[in-house]
């Protein structure tokens, strides 16, 4: 158990992931007002931002990069069946012979 | 010494057992929190072994009504039929009005279909694979007081009960329960009985709502509790198999629920707030177009649903194998064959389980290249379903076996199983499923897996550790019989199943094929013959037969409570797994002082022993 | 009989019992989100067209700043009490509780002003189709309430702005009377009108019934359940440590629903 001197050096870096969610933030709706090229770019910067601030929430707050090797055989093991799910579904759709998938 | 606490439902005399060292005092409790919340595991595994086994029962009830349409299309049903009707009114039951009195309708067999599949598997064989034998032995065999969450275990229970009740109810709204298959496919489940809201198809979808939190609360604790609540000695490679089978079955339940769960708030938002998640543009209802904004897909339904679906079937068969397992090396007097492989068999077909389900989608227009992906990881979870199998065949080879009733039911699934098994390739290769797909090959492939398969299973761990539940034996004479008639006749009832799947008799047809019957459209090319229409009748005199043969198991389950012959020890199979070093029945808190794992599971015929087994639970020195 | 690790962690797994299964349920939960947004993608693949440009997106952010704040907040609700100070848990909760209020309640807000905002598509041969406002202001009528009622015109005022975006003439900005018998489709934007709006809704109600559901456990844990406080402060920091987490995951999924629903 941290005793209090070194969960108030967590603070700093807890302020610190907080200022960088809320900059994200704006970063994310400032990216909406720029038109990008290809669907592609826009989806992808998107995400990649969304990416970036839950790594922080995840890593941070949610205390994960300090976290036993249980929690993350369970978490490892929920985003292979999350890609899975997602992908495959994905994958149905796209290989269709029809002209639109559903 | 503190006196305490102890919540069996047998018996009412208390046992002074040491508390694990808490200072809270121990009142006496009372009935309600003894019996009926009850946050004890093994009175909660109770509950869901005595609602489960109503569930299978009423069940199987549906479906024999179904099966008498089938054998005799048209007939009143014999002795219950006006009675019916007046319970259930004249669209699902004919009346004088129609001439047809105590004929079931085409509507009331859809809707016996529908609820027969998902009352078996949603509130029958999951609740008594898993939360009854699940909540019951797994605590014992790792060496636990209980669960790690006994309250959320209560509520899970509560969650289960409360959607079984709103799936029974189903049957007395206007319109009848679901009708659209267990399979629930929009645009049909949405069209149904559109005329009300709240009709049976939406209490279906609440029900599911129910029984998926019940499961994933479930899942949560079991997971828990074999992470967490081993004791000393219990590493993971010394905890009995059928720990790890109900580990990997909780996985499952945990990551493979919630989209169906997802999906279910989907379909009940088309059903009651007019969505179209699942609803094509311009789909036409009864020559209208249906007014709705259009823009779903169907397909999205199916493969929520299958992603659910498929690893389901793993959580209805990976508790069976457990329980045989125990059943199978205790009565061979041998360990477990391949221990380790049996282990990370059971580790790779919980995961491949997650990434095969479109092989129920093959005839959905899917491209070759997605299908050949599908098809090769379903040939693929055959390989270690196989190596299971093997090493508990290979268990048997030189064992001392005794034929007692737990072994011959645990016996018989191996056959069983691997018919059904077997039975199951034709339908993973896209090109013989498009012939096979929802015709009876499939109905006797799933039923041989589930019922001389998991069926079997459950009701050999319930003659198996009865003894541990009540200090009392299960009538051996019985055991038999019931054993005998339920193997004859489920075999009666599925095998011919698989030849009227093979003439190309679909599933799920109110009058027994007689449509496409080459009496009634004798020019019709692939008409079934008289030969595959007469089966219907004895596969319905077979299921009756079944039905018949499990009244010598409801009577022996409840007679041999209190009058069964006594066990003469606490440990009356000689067995070496630490549920049975608890007194009988188990107090609240389970073991006296606590209890240790010296040695894995399955010290059976230790070469050089004084004796033919060493419990787990003996230390050395003893 | 005591459940050993309720609060003391197992050693070779350092985790106590709670935390082991609140990372469970989450993992559950990242597959019924993920099965949300799956379908998502599906549908929006399978479409012709895509609405953008329907969600308020200043009030978005604003509530995606105040569900940070209410992240951060509750985390130190959690530090306090590892450094001893109840009074700043109770601070810092009560902050993340009432951020919780006003996420739900500014979505509330933007909910109520879809139900009140229609769609009309007439039946005329260009299949025109006008967004706007009805007089009165009423929720959720439609064609097939209109008939219901007996109603046999409304008086609509179309949003100029609104009109180009729906694709149809853009309107003047004055109140018009539409006859029923013109009315092909009349549709307030509420799941029923078009898919887009089907998953918003599903989404952001999940999402919400989340965010109170966490609440109330938070507003437990600092009412009535904060008297474990003196009888188990390690337990009772544990179950704040728990809730948090819970509580971040809601956040998690809303920093993935505020772009892919109102940005892309």
């Amino acid at each position: 158990m941290a005793d209090s001197h070194d969960i108030s050096k967590h603070i700093k870096l807890y302020v610190g992931v907080f200022l960088a969610l809320l900059v994200g933030t704006v970063i994310t709706v400032g990216m909406y007002y720029v038109h990008f090229n290809s669907l592609a770019m826009t989806v992808g910067v998107a995400l990649l931002i969304a990416s970036i601030k839950s790594f922080l929430v995840a890593g941070y707050f949610m205390h994960l990069t300090a976290e036993k090797k249980t929690i993350y055989v369970i978490l490892g093991i929920t985003v292979v069946f999350f890609i899975g799910m997602m992908g495959l579904c994905i994958w149905s759709m796209l290989d269709t012979p029809a002209p639109k998938g559903v | 010494m503190q006196p305490t606490k102890h919540a069996t439902h047998h018996d009412h005399a208390h046992s002074h057992a040491h508390s694990h060292g808490g200072d809270h005092h121990h009142e006496e409790l009372g009935f309600w929190q003894k019996y009926i919340f009850s946050t004890d595991h093994k009175v909660i595994g109770i509950q869901y072994a005595l609602t489960s086994l109503i569930f299978l029962l009423f069940g199987f009830f549906l479906v024999a009504l179904m099966r008498w349409q089938l054998a005799y299309p048209g007939k009143a049903i014999p002795f219950g039929g006006a009675f019916l009707a007046k319970l259930l009114g004249p669209e699902m039951v004919g009346t004088e009005v129609s001439g047809k009195v105590g004929v079931i309708m085409p509507d009331l067999y859809n809707s016996f279909g529908a609820m027969h599949g998902t009352i078996m598997v949603f509130l029958a064989i999951v609740p008594l694979a898993f939360g009854a034998f699940g909540n019951f032995v797994t605590p014992l065999q790792i060496g636990a007081p209980d669960m790690a969450f006994p309250r959320l275990n209560m509520a899970s229970y509560w969650v289960y009960f409360l959607g079984g009740v709103g799936m029974f109810c189903s049957f007395f709204v206007p319109g009848g329960a679901a009708k659209s298959g267990w399979t629930s496919y929009s645009p049909l489940a949405t069209v149904t009985d559109a005329a009300w809201d709240f009709n049976g198809q939406t209490m279906w979808l609440i029900g599911m709502v129910l029984l998926i939190t019940s499961s994933l609360l479930g899942a949560v604790n079991f997971i828990t509790t074999i992470i967490q609540l081993r004791t000393k000695g219990m590493s993971w490679m010394r905890m009995p198999f059928f720990v790890w089978a109900q580990f990997v079955t909780a996985f499952i339940l945990l990551l493979a629920f919630p989209p169906l769960e997802a999906a279910g708030v989907m379909q009940l938002m088309d059903n009651v707030f007019d969505t179209s998640f699942f609803l094509p543009t311009g789909l036409v209802v009864g020559g209208k177009t249906m007014d709705v904004s259009g823009g779903g897909s169907p397909l999205l339904w199916q493969h929520l649903f299958w992603f659910l679906g498929h690893p389901e079937v793993y959580v209805l068969i990976l508790p069976a194998m457990g329980i045989i397992s125990e059943i199978i090396s205790n009565n061979t007097r041998r360990p477990l064959w391949g221990y380790k492989t049996l282990v990370y068999s059971a580790l790779t077909v919980g995961f491949i389980s997650f990434i095969v389900w479109a092989h129920h989608m093959y005839l959905t227009g899917m491209g070759t290249k997605i299908s050949t992906f599908f098809q090769t990881t379903t040939m693929m979870i055959s390989i270690p379903s196989v190596f299971i199998l093997t090493c508990l065949f290979i268990t048997l080879w030189g064992g001392s076996i005794r034929f007692n009733t737990p072994m011959l039911f645990a016996i018989a699934f191996l056959p069983m199983f691997g018919i059904g098994g077997l039975t199951g390739l034709p339908l993973g290769f896209n090109a013989s499923d498009i012939y096979l797909h929802d015709t009876y090959y499939v109905i006797a492939h799933f039923h041989y897996v589930v019922a001389p398969g998991t069926i079997f299973g459950l009701l050999a761990g319930i003659y198996y550790w009865f003894p541990k539940a009540t200090g009392r034996f299960m009538s051996e004479f019985w055991g038999k019989v019931h054993f005998v008639f339920s193997l004859i006749f489920m075999n009666a009832i599925f095998a011919p199943m698989f030849l009227q799947g093979m003439a190309g008799m679909s599933r799920r047809m109110y009058d027994g094929g007689a449509t496409y019957s080459l009496e009634k459209a004798p020019d019709v090319i692939g008409a079934l013959s008289a030969t595959v229409i007469k089966y219907n009748i004895s596969i319905t005199h077979a299921a009756l037969g079944l039905g018949l043969a499990q009244i010598p198991f409801i009577i022996n389950f409840f007679w041999s409570i209190k009058f069964g012959k006594k066990v003469t020890s606490d440990n009356p199979w000689d067995a070496t797994t630490l549920e049975w070093a608890t007194p009988t029945p188990p107090p609240h808190g389970n073991f006296i002082g606590e209890p240790a794992a010296y040695r894995g599971p399955y010290e059976y015929s230790v070469p050089g022993s004084s004796s033919d087994f060493l419990p787990q639970f003996k230390s050395d020195r003893a | 009989m005591d459940i050993p690790y309720t609060s003391k962690p197992r050693p070779d797994t350092g985790l106590y019992n709670a935390k082991v299964g609140i990372w469970l349920f989450l993992a559950s939960e990242v597959m019924l989100f993920g099965a949300l947004f799956s379908s998502y993608i599906l549908l929006r693949m399978g479409a012709d067209k895509w609405p953008g440009g329907m969600l308020n997106i200043p009030i978005g952010t604003f509530n995606t700043a105040v569900l940070i704040t209410s992240s951060i907040t509750v985390l130190m609700a959690w530090v306090s009490l590892k450094m001893h100070n109840f009074a700043k848990f109770k601070l810092y909760m009560g902050i993340t509780i009432l951020c919780a209020l006003g996420f739900v309640g500014i979505k509330s807000i933007e909910y109520k002003d879809k139900f009140t905002h229609y769609q009309v598509w007439l039946n005329d041969k260009d299949k025109t189709t006008y967004t706007g406002h009805i007089e009165g202001n009423p929720w959720f009528l439609s064609h097939k309430k209109m008939d219901a009622k007996k109603m046999d015109h409304i008086m609509f005022t179309s949003d100029a702005a609104h009109g180009a975006a729906a694709g149809g003439h853009s309107g003047h900005g004055a109140a018009m009377k539409i006859e029923r018998k013109d009315i092909a489709r009349l549709s307030a934007y509420v799941p029923a009108h078009s898919t887009y709006f089907a998953i918003y809704f599903t989404l952001t109600a999940l999402h919400a019934l989340h965010v109170i559901g966490g609440a109330s456990v938070l507003a437990y844990f600092w009412g009535p359940g904060s008297t474990m406080w003196k009888t188990d402060p390690e337990r009772f920091t544990n179950r704040i440590e728990v809730g948090g987490l819970f509580w971040h995951f809601v956040d998690l999924v809303w920093i993935f629903l505020f772009p892919v629903l109102y940005l892309l």
